[in-house]
């Protein structure tokens, strides 16, 4: 298992321009150890990942995470093949792991005619959604892990797609409860450039208006190339523009959202993508047995969890889960499973997580935590919900967008 | 064993000294031992009077804690010093260590004394130690995450529930290997048998769930679920569980949920919900069945629940996150 990790780092390593002359590299088959003499049942997934490129260099101080996701699925495979020794059923995971210009959609076709079913996903959203849509995805399960997009969940939803970390709605929604509750009320929103910025604007703006905030301003943070912007003198003029109570910041890719704190026109906290963030999962979760997870994470893969690893774990615990419970490796059988009513995954956020019918959303909680310390966890209490707290968060059933039930 | 007799303020002393030694030999003293998570130590509780008579510094952070069978030592997980500690009941010393392998922070002891069975939550093994050569025999793989563990009355079976894989894992005792497995629901905490070994009872933290299994043919025979009213179903999280030996009461403690749960044991529903302290984990019986001794880890104390009324009598301020308790008559 870890020898093929090693390959698959060498992967993502090599430059794009080498990269696209390649032809896409075939799918490598990750063998779950034979552990038990008896005869069993195999069950392969499939994860393909081409995750986008990044748009911002990291600082030198944070880890480059070159294996993203895969690390995730990775750790959920050996748990689920803990599990199978004991249920006779073996689970192994066929990577493809893309560079950027590869033909993700020829991976995806092979996966498809090797007779993957389970399609692990780490792609950009529109990509997703082009693939989601190929006549060979009718009888796959595409279990997104990496994507926030709301689009994804309600307007271009796909009944074959489900999705693993929350969506931009629910961060929005669980930063709302929060801040409601400390009555920081008044909202001073930054967005950056980038698409993904509007589209969480957005989201917080929807947010806004279901919890009664007020935005009093918005702008939009513009970046150039000009040395005589320093954070010193641009964050205060930037922040000026009314009285508010907190900066939410929308900023995916961290271009500016780090340099607000400390420099805003008034004395006020930043939330959002930087300072206070929404996440799935967060290093400094500890509670609920997360710690064990963390731990196992970190030995197997020598670096923190991170939010797409999680996804990826997620997705393959989830179908292994249902493999357990149904005893069937067969697809439907576990498909329906995961998306029925019995269906509770443990995540390690203290309370069962399930699909939501209406939009193949996982609900879950939502982690609000700065860098070094876990804030709060939404939902937050007193926001109350009818069926099932967690769908306080992000587009319930009533609001959904999405056409096609899953 | 030098046991004090019921602690009694000193100024009522001469008034009623005499009548409350008599009323607590006939309720039955005790002493009752917990440990204290984030104070690295234990803390000493006289039972019948509910006061706390003292506490020592031990390993870090203690967890499970077992009284041996000559009631002189008490054994302690140590978890972040990977050890189980025997410490001398009477002062509280640190009389040596056993082997227990990484993290190991629940474990329960053979019929006779001789064994213990650890629970290796990050390299899913439940490790077996010989007490009197203070060496681990044997390392049995189980599940994802192993955690609760018991051992059937009759020695027969160790059943280790394995947090990640959902299962009870039914150890044979003559083979230290598993032989079966049953399913339960996700995240099982702790489990228990009854006094006649004909079931066993395992607690699902995020089910919100406990589920009854018949010894025999290792099936559940019920899963009983908990509904309190003003609590929302999240904040039911079962943990700890303890069945009278007569099977008329079991008690289970159940987290967040800051109460415990009277189950009638015979007909397998819940009788009553108890308010305690916040996140109830952990239980333990007085020698005598008249009193249950709570530990709730948040509010940093210990609560007294009187088994005859079934009221909650006292709550004893301990340490921080107290964590596990053991009784000694």
């Amino acid at each position: 298992m870890l020898r093929s990790g090693i390959a698959a780092l060498a992967l993502l390593q090599a430059d794009g321009a080498e990269a696209a002359k390649r032809p896409s590299p075939l799918p490598r088959q990750t063998q779950a150890p034979a552990a038990t003499p008896r005869a069993v049942d195999l069950l392969t997934l499939a994860y393909l990942g081409q995750p986008a490129e990044v748009a911002v260099v990291p600082p030198y101080f944070d880890p480059v995470v070159t294996d993203r996701g895969i690390q995730g699925a990775r750790l959920g495979l050996a748990d689920d093949n803990t599990t199978g020794r004991f249920t006779r059923q073996e689970f192994a995971i066929a990577e493809t792991l893309l560079a950027p210009g590869d033909d993700a959609e020829a991976a995806f076709k092979r996966l498809v005619a090797e007779g993957r079913r389970f399609i692990l996903a780490d792609l950009k959203p529109e990509l997703l959604q082009r693939l989601s849509a190929l006549p060979q995805a009718r009888d796959v399960l595409l279990l997104d892990v990496s994507s926030r997009d709301d689009a994804l969940r309600g307007e271009t939803c796909a009944p074959n797609v489900l999705h693993l970390l929350p969506s931009r709605a629910m961060r929005a929604d669980a930063l709302s409860q929060y801040l409601a509750k400390k009555k920081w009320t008044r909202w001073f929103l930054a967005l950056g450039p980038a698409p993904e910025d509007r589209l969480f604007a957005e989201a917080l703006k929807r947010s806004a208006k279901r919890f009664g905030m007020k935005i009093v301003a918005e702008k939009t943070w513009q970046h150039s190339f000009d040395d005589r912007r320093t954070p010193e003198s641009e964050v205060p003029v930037f922040t000026q523009g009314g009285d508010y109570d907190v900066v939410l910041v929308a900023d995916e890719a961290g271009l500016f959202g780090d340099i607000l704190s400390y420099r805003t026109w008034l004395p006020r906290p930043v939330a959002g993508t930087q300072g206070l963030a929404a996440s799935s999962w967060h290093h400094t979760l500890e509670s609920w047995g997360a710690i064990q997870l963390q731990n196992r994470f970190r030995e197997q893969a020598g670096r923190r969890m991170t939010e797409v690893d999680y996804g990826a774990w997620l997705a393959v615990r989830a179908i292994g889960e249902a493999a357990t419970r149904t005893r069937s490796l067969e697809f439907d059988a576990i498909r329906a499973y995961m998306l029925g009513d019995n269906f509770a995954l443990a995540g390690f956020k203290g309370v069962p997580l399930s699909f939501r019918r209406w939009d193949g959303q996982l609900r879950q909680p939502v982690l609000l935590a700065q860098e070094r310390s876990l804030v709060a966890v939404a939902p937050v209490e007193g926001f109350a919900h009818p069926k099932n707290e967690l769908d306080s968060l992000g587009y319930d059933e009533p609001e959904t967008l999405c056409r096609t039930k899953k | 064993m030098n046991r004090k007799p019921c602690a009694v303020p000193r100024n009522n002393r001469r008034l009623i000294g005499a009548v409350l030694a008599l009323a607590c030999g006939a309720a039955g003293a005790d002493t009752v031992y917990v440990t204290l998570e984030k104070d690295d130590a234990i803390a000493v509780v006289d039972g019948a009077t509910g006061t706390h008579t003292r506490s020592a510094k031990i390993g870090k952070r203690p967890r499970g804690i077992v009284l041996a069978k000559d009631g002189k030592s008490l054994y302690v997980a140590a978890s972040d010093s990977n050890t189980i500690q025997v410490i001398e009941a009477d002062t509280l010393k640190v009389a040596g260590t056993l082997p227990s392998g990484e993290d190991p922070e629940t474990f329960a002891m053979d019929p006779d004394g001789k064994f213990l069975y650890v629970s290796n939550e990050d390299d899913n093994r439940v490790t077996v130690i010989d007490i009197a050569y203070a060496k681990a025999v044997k390392e049995i793989p189980v599940g994802v995450e192993p955690e609760g563990i018991a051992v059937s009355p009759d020695g027969q079976w160790v059943v280790s529930t394995s947090e990640t894989t959902n299962m009870a894992h039914w150890i044979d005792r003559a083979k230290l290997e598993v032989v079966d497995n049953t399913l339960v629901d996700p995240r099982p905490r702790a489990a228990a048998f009854t006094a006649d070994g004909r079931q066993l009872w395992v607690s699902s933290e995020i089910a919100g769930t406990v589920t009854v299994i018949d010894t025999e043919t290792r099936q559940p025979l019920k899963t009983i679920p908990f509904k309190i009213a003003g609590v929302t179903q999240e904040k039911v999280q079962p943990v700890g569980i303890r069945i009278d030996p007569e099977r008329r009461y079991a008690y289970v403690a159940l987290g967040p949920a800051n109460r415990v749960a009277v189950i009638d044991a015979q007909k397998l529903e819940v009788k009553d919900y108890l308010l305690v302290g916040q996140r109830v984990w952990n239980l333990e019986f007085s020698p005598d069945f008249k009193r249950l001794y709570t530990t709730n880890g948040l509010s940093n104390d210990l609560s007294i629940v009187d088994l005859g009324s079934h009221k909650v009598t006292k709550s004893v301020a301990v340490g921080t996150h107290p964590w596990g308790v053991a009784v000694r008559p």
